[in-house]
């Protein structure tokens, strides 16, 4: 039954209902999760991941420590019943090393490594559940609980997925889109624009290119929007909580000076 | 810069937003699915100035309606139920019905569940111009979406679905329409529910909501009287309501284990044999037993038990009582089965049932026949070998589910087989649309008693259909002829001076020269087709001093340049033929050997092998002797030329003088074979004229013509091919390589002698070859001179086919030719593209003491293996060719179609009739074709006649017979589907049956 689903119906629908540049609804949840000193559970739709991260902290390993720099350790997990097909995925899947590669290379130019000299920041990504834009939610997941642990970025990075069905652009592929058209993730940093990341396991038509990877380019900035509304949310909800608490002094200055920061982002 | 949002999607609202099921695989493993969706707000309604809904250009629904039919004064839309459109369809395309039209997602997504060639044609429908059709997406709308509520069947939420969207459209009409204060309150248009489930009808009335019947609806409207025609009848087709996947059920009977196959075969009950389809019936198979005279005949598809063509099975035959005739008309496979969906096929139990009675109704049709006509009717029980290959296939377009070029989705599709002997095969790919309209080689990897068509997988993609290179491909792949260029170790046999090699000079401690006969000096010539380049036979004829004459004929000798036991003679053995297409051959042996040095062209010195008879004036043989020799031909000929020589008295060099004496010599020759009985046979033989070499546009076609010096070649390698085998057998009584051709069994002519008794009051005396011949002088119709020639052919198509075989392998009374009369025979005249000949070379060779006979040539076992593969070859090679040729006619008919702008007309003979048509030959083309009727036709298979009843053909009704001469119109048409150029052939004379 799964191909009698249009992809593009006559009337501008998706499957889903969404129109071609209509992104899926974004969750954001920043509220802590465990020990972690920052974590997201952030959903595309029905895609679901949690991130945490640790650091920047003493790397278990000594020989992993880098002399200038902090070293950056991703690894993924997906959960066996993140899919509609129960199945368990190892530690070694070469799918998954991929992944956490991927993001890996995407965060190291983002993350302002040089300030954290002979440490290790550690990016745990637990995939929950899956339905199309995996890597896309990794990204932005762990853009957030980055910024949730403090550690100081360049940028945040906003991924996003875009396909061409026919020659009509769409954004933010379901997984029954991303099985049939080709498509391509694309992660910005929104304030300067600048790309960190391309990549695309289908093939697409060389024409086609340059339009859905201007078009990426815009969501990106919508769903950085996103994400800093839900930061700037969290910090006030914290801060609000902090306020009404007994006050531990500098509390004014405290909440200045969060609000300039993010006003930087 | 287009506009991107986020849409939101509230999780208090995840019961209608979010949708869980579980699915079951192919596999039988269960998936669950969870499927998000976004409900908005802005899906519009269509119905132009609406004040809330985004007004877009695009809305064709007039603001008040419809107010033309008479039940609903103040205006209405029709919004129709899915049932309308899988019942009613022909109605809905027509351009009288014109009322504004609601369609909702509901039903599209409905009916394209049903069937995909229906929504396809609803799809079309929504496009027409002057159609007032407003798709509106009821399951993206806040208001009218719904989910399927426990216990609830699938066909019951979409009635709902489309009950709460009627609903929806009233007040929502009513809202937009608010009454203008000072004026009177106009009337609201109503939508109307048209649904043909009386009990949706009877839930929407309870609701409120107006609703229609299509039968009562139109006949309230004005050209009622037009439309009600095209209301398919009520009740005939009671539209069962959409299932929910039932488990898969076997479609076909279980195997039988191979132990008891073996044993059934050994005790007699069970028979094993080769299953041949039947090109004209999908639905009806053959299997020729050695039990039986005439073939075992199975019918329909649980018989058939999914045997494909040229599997070995073993059969099951029934009751005598059960015995049937086989059908007497044509079924289609691609139009009984088109609506069939590659998807589900054989797992929905409600399409097979549709299936199921359309091939009833197509098998019961050819019930009742004379009993003379039956034959053994029996099942499949079991398959002992599969000979499943790679088969040229097309997709079937309309099996896509989406042809989106970008699309990267796993389909299942058909795949079409060029072969009408071949079932349609089921592929999974995910390039289906890039694959439209190509030929591609899909190979049958398994048939599963649940699975309708068998299964397989994409091997290559061939090219674009019809061009040649294509088509060229995929010819030699369906035949399965060996194609791939000569490999290095085959081309390192040849003599290392390749071009440059030339008979040495005469010397007898050469080797070259050892024991063979100079012939350089005689006037030897050879007389072939135009243009031919590998020319293995040479002739020469001279008075002797004696007053006999002596006559030789000259072959190439092959076997001084391919040893045994070498690379380039195992490749001539597996390639056993070399094969003619139109523009191609496909050399046997490497072209060097072919074309040049064992080709016996003029004016240079070559090999030979020769047989030199002394003859009496009387062309009684004196003496014969056979020699390797070295000639040199004075000429080549073609057989025109040579025959322009022989006719013009002038000429009297020594050449022409030898024409002379060996064309005299051959009509004794023949006049002797013909009184021993042998039969002239007739084969459609057809010359295709190209352009030029490179374009190799075909031209036209014409019929080759037969010339008497045709005539004295064949005759001379006849004489040759008996003299040899006569020499060969009595030395190598055990492995003489021969050929035969083995009498018909008698059974294979009564269909036609019952034909021409009692079309023509004609006998056909079977009894001998002899007889056969006689008989068939007397086949005249003084008013149409081409009918001998057609009675030919058709008792050509009676006969068995000759083979080769190892003398030692049957017995001494089998080994007679039957169509020659001749008591032994072999090849021996054409080892360049023969490999039998090859064989019959090296036995004489050794025979005359020459050269020793290689080992492998006293094992018969050795000699049977080569012999099988070269049948087997050359059977294909005759197919392969003759396919070549039909592809050219029929380019060559389009080309003539385009030029003369006129469809092209031709002369034609009934050879069979069908309940549902006729099976046609177009001598001139040398094409067999079938015309088809739609309508009734009245059929007497007894008599061999149709009748076109007087209604249509505008006479009094117009009966035709087998043997009658009609007239045709031939068109080259495409499949729509498969892209297959078929040849349509339509009666023009005496009744024009384009509108049958």
């Amino acid at each position: 039954m799964g191909s009698r689903v249009e992809i593009l119906n006559e009337g501008g629908f998706r499957s889903d209902g969404r129109r071609q540049y209509e992104l899926r609804d974004m969750t954001i949840d920043l509220s802590q999760q465990g020990l972690a000193d920052g974590s997201v559970i952030v959903a595309h739709g029905l895609t679901q991941v949690l991130v945490s991260v640790f650091g920047p902290r003493e790397a278990k390993i000594r020989s992993h420590t880098i002399h200038d720099r902090a070293n950056i350790n991703v690894e993924v997990n997906v959960a066996a019943f993140s899919t509609g097909e129960r199945r368990k995925r190892t530690r070694g899947d070469k799918r998954i090393l991929e992944m956490a590669a991927t993001i890996k290379s995407t965060f190291e130019s983002v993350v302002q490594t040089n300030l954290y000299p002979r440490s290790q920041i550690d990016i745990f990504v637990q995939v929950l559940q899956q339905d199309g834009g995996l890597l896309q939610a990794c990204i932005n997941g762990t853009t957030l609980a980055l910024v949730s642990a403090g550690i100081p970025l360049l940028d945040f990075v906003c991924a996003i997925t875009g396909g061409v069905h026919s020659t009509s652009p769409m954004l933010d592929l379901s997984l029954l889109e991303e099985n049939d058209i080709p498509n391509v993730t694309v992660a910005v940093m929104p304030r300067t624009g600048k790309v960190t990341l391309v990549t695309m396991e289908t093939r697409l038509h060389v024409d086609r290119f340059e339009e859905i990877f201007r078009l990426a380019g815009d969501a990106g900035k919508v769903i950085h929007g996103e994400m800093k509304r839900a930061v700037k949310s969290r910090t006030s909800a914290l801060v609000t909580a902090m306020g009404s608490g007994p006050r531990v002094g500098g509390g004014d200055l405290a909440d200045k000076d969060g609000d300039d920061r993010m006003n930087d982002y | 810069m287009v506009e991107i949002t986020i849409r939101k999607r509230p999780r208090a609202e995840a019961v209608v937003t979010q949708r869980k099921f579980f699915k079951k695989t192919a596999r039988g493993k269960v998936i669950k699915v969870l499927r998000e969706r976004y409900l908005r707000d802005d899906v519009g309604c269509g119905v132009q100035n609406c004040s809330t809904c985004p007004g877009s250009s695009d809305d064709v629904l007039p603001a008040y309606g419809d107010t033309r039919h008479q039940s609903y004064p103040d205006g209405h839309f029709i919004l129709p139920d899915t049932n309308v459109f899988l019942s009613q369809m022909d109605l809905v395309e027509s351009n009288l019905f014109t009322p504004p039209i609601i369609l909702l997602q509901t039903v599209i997504e409905e009916v394209r569940h049903r069937s995909l060639p229906l929504y396809n044609r609803l799809k079309a429908l929504i496009k027409t111009d002057g159609k007032r059709i407003w798709v509106f997406y009821n399951e993206y709308r806040s208001e009218t979406a719904i989910v399927r509520e426990e216990g609830e069947t699938p066909n019951d939420r979409n009635d709902r679905g489309i009950r709460k969207a009627v609903a929806w459209y009233n007040t929502h009409i009513s809202l937009t329409h608010p009454p203008i204060r000072g004026q009177a309150p106009k009337k609201l248009p109503k939508v109307v529910l048209m649904t043909e489930d009386a009990g949706n009808r009877e839930r929407a009335e309870r609701a409120g909501i107006t609703c229609v019947s299509v039968r009562h609806y139109v006949g309230g409207m004005k050209e009622s009287m037009q439309l009600l025609d095209l209301l398919s009848a009520p009740g005939l087709d009671n539209i069962e309501p959409t299932k929910a996947a039932a488990g898969k059920q076997a479609l076909y009977p279980d195997y039988v284990p191979t132990s008891t196959l073996v044993a059934g075969v050994k005790a007699g009950d069970l028979h094993q044999g080769h299953f041949n389809a039947n090109q004209y019936n999908y639905l009806e198979g053959s299997v020729p037993v050695p039990a039986f005279t005439k073939p075992v005949l199975l019918i329909g598809r649980e018989n058939m038990n999914r045997a494909v063509h040229s599997d070995v099975v073993v059969v099951e035959v029934f009751d005598e009582k059960e015995w049937k005739a086989p059908a007497d008309e044509v079924v289609d496979q691609d139009s009984t089965l088109k609506n069939d969906d590659a998807e589900d096929s054989g797992e929905e139990g409600e399409e097979d049932n549709t299936i199921s009675v359309r091939e009833k109704q197509a098998l019961k049709s050819g019930g009742v026949k004379a009993t003379s006509d039956k034959q053994p009717t029996g099942r499949i029980v079991g398959i002992i070998k599969r000979n499943w290959r790679a088969y040229v296939c097309h997709i079937d377009s309309t099996s896509l589910t989406s042809s989106n070029a970008t699309s990267l989705s796993q389909q299942t599709v058909f795949a079409t087989p060029v072969s009408r002997l071949l079932p349609r095969i089921r592929l999974r790919t995910r390039q289906a649309p890039t694959l439209l309209g190509q030929k591609i080689l899909v190979t049958i990897d398994r048939w599963d008693a649940t699975s309708r068509y068998p299964e397989g997988h994409f091997v290559r993609a061939l090219g674009k259909a019809e061009s040649k290179e294509a088509e060229q491909e995929s010819l030699l792949l369906e035949f399965e002829v060996p194609y791939r260029p000569f490999g290095k170790a085959i081309l390192d046999c040849l003599p290392v001076e390749g071009e440059q090699w030339v008979v040495p000079p005469k010397d007898l401690k050469n080797p070259n020269w050892r024991n063979r006969e100079d012939l350089r000096d005689l006037i030897i010539c050879s007389i072939d087709p135009p243009n031919c380049q590998d020319i293995d036979d040479a002739l020469h004829a001279r008075h002797l001093p004696n007053g006999n004459i002596e006559a030789g004929v000259h072959i190439a000798d092959v076997s001084h340049f391919v040893h045994p036991d070498t690379a380039m003679d195992s490749e001539a053995a597996s390639r056993g033929t070399t094969v003619y297409l139109v523009d191609k051959r496909i050399d046997m042996l490497p072209s060097l050997l072919g074309t040049n040095l064992c080709s016996l062209r003029p004016f240079v010195e070559r090999l030979a092998f020769s047989t030199i008879w002394e003859m009496t004036p009387d062309a009684e043989i004196v003496n014969v002797r056979f020699t390797k020799s070295v000639i040199a031909s004075k000429a080549a000929f073609t057989y025109e030329e040579a025959q322009v020589r022989k006719d013009d008295p002038n000429r009297q060099d020594d050449l022409t003088v030898g024409i002379r004496l060996l064309n005299t010599l051959a009509l004794k020759l023949k006049a002797g074979r013909m009184a021993a009985g042998a039969l002239n046979l007739a084969s459609p033989e057809v010359k295709i004229h190209l352009d030029s070499s490179e374009s190799s546009d075909p031209i036209d076609v014409e019929q080759k013509e037969l010339r008497e010096t045709n005539s004295l070649v064949e005759e001379f390698m006849l004489l040759a091919n008996i003299s040899v085998a006569r020499k060969i057998q009595e030395t190598f009584p055990q492995t003489a390589v021969l050929r035969r051709h083995l009498p018909p069994p008698r059974t294979n002519f009564e269909k036609l002698q019952d034909i021409l008794m009692k079309r023509k009051g004609l006998t056909l005396d079977v009894s001998s070859s002899g007889a056969l011949a006689a008989s068939l002088d007397k086949c005249l119709d003084p008013n149409e001179p081409a009918f001998n020639t057609l009675v030919r052919i058709m008792a050509t198509r009676c006969m068995l086919s000759a083979e080769y075989f190892c003398s030692g392998s049957v017995g001494r009374d089998t080994f007679g030719h039957y169509g020659l009369a001749s008591t032994i025979y072999t090849h021996f005249t054409s080892p360049i593209r023969r490999y039998a000949d090859v064989l019959a070379h090296r036995q004489l060779s050794a025979a005359i003491g020459y050269t020793p006979l290689h080992a492998s040539l006293h094992s018969k076992g050795h000699v049977e293996r080569v012999l099988d593969v070269v049948n087997r070859r050359h059977r294909m090679a005759q197919m392969a060719g003759r396919a070549s040729v039909e592809f050219y006619v029929g380019l060559a008919l389009k080309g003539r179609n385009e030029r003369e702008k006129a469809k092209v007309q031709e002369e034609a003979f009934v050879i069979r009739t069908f309940r549902n048509g006729l099976g046609v030959f177009v001598s001139k083309l040398g094409i067999e074709g079938l015309v088809m009727f739609k309508r009734d036709i009245q059929f007497d298979a007894d008599n061999y006649t149709i009748t076109i009843p007087l209604s249509v053909g505008g006479t009094e009704g117009t009966t035709i017979s087998v043997f009658d001469k009609v007239r045709v119109n031939i068109e080259v048409e495409k499949d729509k589907n498969t892209q297959r150029g078929r040849v349509k052939m339509t009666l023009a004379h005496p009744v024009d049956s384009s509108s049958l």
